[in-house]
């Protein structure tokens, strides 16, 4: 039950990207076409939840024991770049299919505030290491939904007729503004 | 003389980080609830932008060029990690209020797009100029759409009261407190984008 309210809260509550404000880059910047953010969520939800387990046991079993916890924002973006690399070196021979699919998106994820987010959300909220996955997954769901739903919207906005000025970003904005004003409608579930 | 005014002032506008280049939207959106905020924000990213442009202009030469983007990491991070202790030492308020998102400025694109662009390449003054001017955009950027949606969902800008929305029965003001939610920051943001498109266009 308590694992259900987590993914409840993270899917819907607070959405990671409409009402925490991460991972807004990649919301943004690839959100042109369904089909690259169904690959960018397959990619983040990957790297999430590998990330938030990898650094949860660093620090829990490293930081923490040696009175270390200065060095998290170092340590936690260090071992989330070399995840990335390895995971697309992994994907690179084991599954080439796969690959193929998250390939291009990997390297963008380093700079995706989401990972190191919900890393640093994870050790703020003191959750045992199976809060942690189930936090991360519920997270990176939320980012997909978020993420394919506004992709969805804005295919339909290329083929309307914006005022000049909004066209292109300030329009996709204004459209992030009114989803996220939707989401909040889930405010009471939690 | 010339290069350097040139270097100061295209953050603000011209090549402003958030309103054109678009970097660095994740803060952008999330502490501009109010014009403190966002100018607290603004300025915390500005020395790390500062400092690591200066290290990074320093260490360029030393620094093979396939292990180069790790290495800049590294460098910001532990900026950033200064900046995270000394704000939770001095401005604790402010702090408590930016959270999350003062680790997070290692991974604002802003800081590791200009070492890459300008420290990397640059000498070292030149670089701590740059870092200085962008800064004061992103700080710009912040502030401005922290005290409009200020204005307009709290009826305050820096925290003084402005008595321009009417009063219900208990004297509280009645304002667009949509503004200071999520939903506010994207439009506010957008529309900011699209009247710098317009200046930017003449």
């Amino acid at each position: 039950m308590e694992y259900v309210l987590i993914i409840i809260g993270a899917v819907f509550v607070n959405n990671i990207v409409l009402a925490q404000f991460l991972g807004v880059c990649p919301f943004l910047g690839v959100s042109g076409k369904v089909s690259t953010s169904v690959g960018m969520s397959g990619a983040v939800m990957f790297v999430l939840v590998i990330a938030t387990m990898v650094t949860w046991l660093i620090q829990n079993y490293i930081l923490n024991p040696f009175g270390l916890g200065f060095l998290q924002t170092i340590t936690f973006i260090l071992v989330i770049a070399s995840l990335v690399q390895m995971v697309e070196i992994i994907l690179k021979k084991i599954s080439p299919p796969l690959y193929q699919a998250l390939g291009i998106f990997l390297p963008l994820i380093t700079t995706n505030c989401a990972v190191l987010g919900v890393a640093i959300l994870t050790i703020q909220k003191d959750f045992s290491l199976m809060e942690g996955v189930v936090f991360a997954v519920g997270n990176s769901i939320g980012f997909g939904l978020a993420m394919i739903l506004f992709s969805g919207i804005r295919e339909h906005l290329e083929l309307m007729e914006v005022p000049k000025g909004m066209a292109g970003v300030p329009a996709a904005l204004i459209v992030g503004g009114i989803l996220a004003l939707a989401f909040m409608g889930f405010t009471g579930l939690a | 003389m010339n290069s350097i005014v040139q270097n100061l002032t295209k953050g603000l506008i011209k090549e402003n980080p958030v309103f054109v280049l678009l970097l660095g939207l994740c803060p952008t959106l999330g502490v501009t609830t109010s014009a403190i905020n966002g100018l607290g924000m603004g300025l915390a990213t500005t020395f790390v932008l500062m400092m690591s442009n200066m290290s990074i202009s320093m260490v360029k030469n030393f620094i093979p060029d396939k292990v180069r983007i790790p290495a800049f990491i590294v460098i910001i991070a532990s900026f950033v990690t200064v900046v995270d202790l000394l704000m939770q030492g001095y401005l604790q308020a402010l702090h408590g209020q930016l959270g999350l998102f003062i680790p997070l400025i290692v991974v604002n694109c802003i800081v590791l797009g200009r070492a890459e662009a300008f420290a990397s390449k640059n000498n070292i003054f030149d670089s701590i100029i740059d870092g200085l001017g962008m800064g004061l955009g992103f700080s710009l950027a912040l502030t401005i759409l922290g005290g409009i949606r200020e204005i307009l969902g709290s009826g305050a800008i820096f925290g003084i009261p402005l008595h321009i929305f009417p009063v219900d029965d208990k004297g509280n003001p009645i304002t667009m407190i949509v503004f200071v939610l999520a939903p506010g920051a994207f439009i506010v943001l957008g529309y900011l984008i699209a009247i710098t498109k317009k200046i930017n266009s003449k």
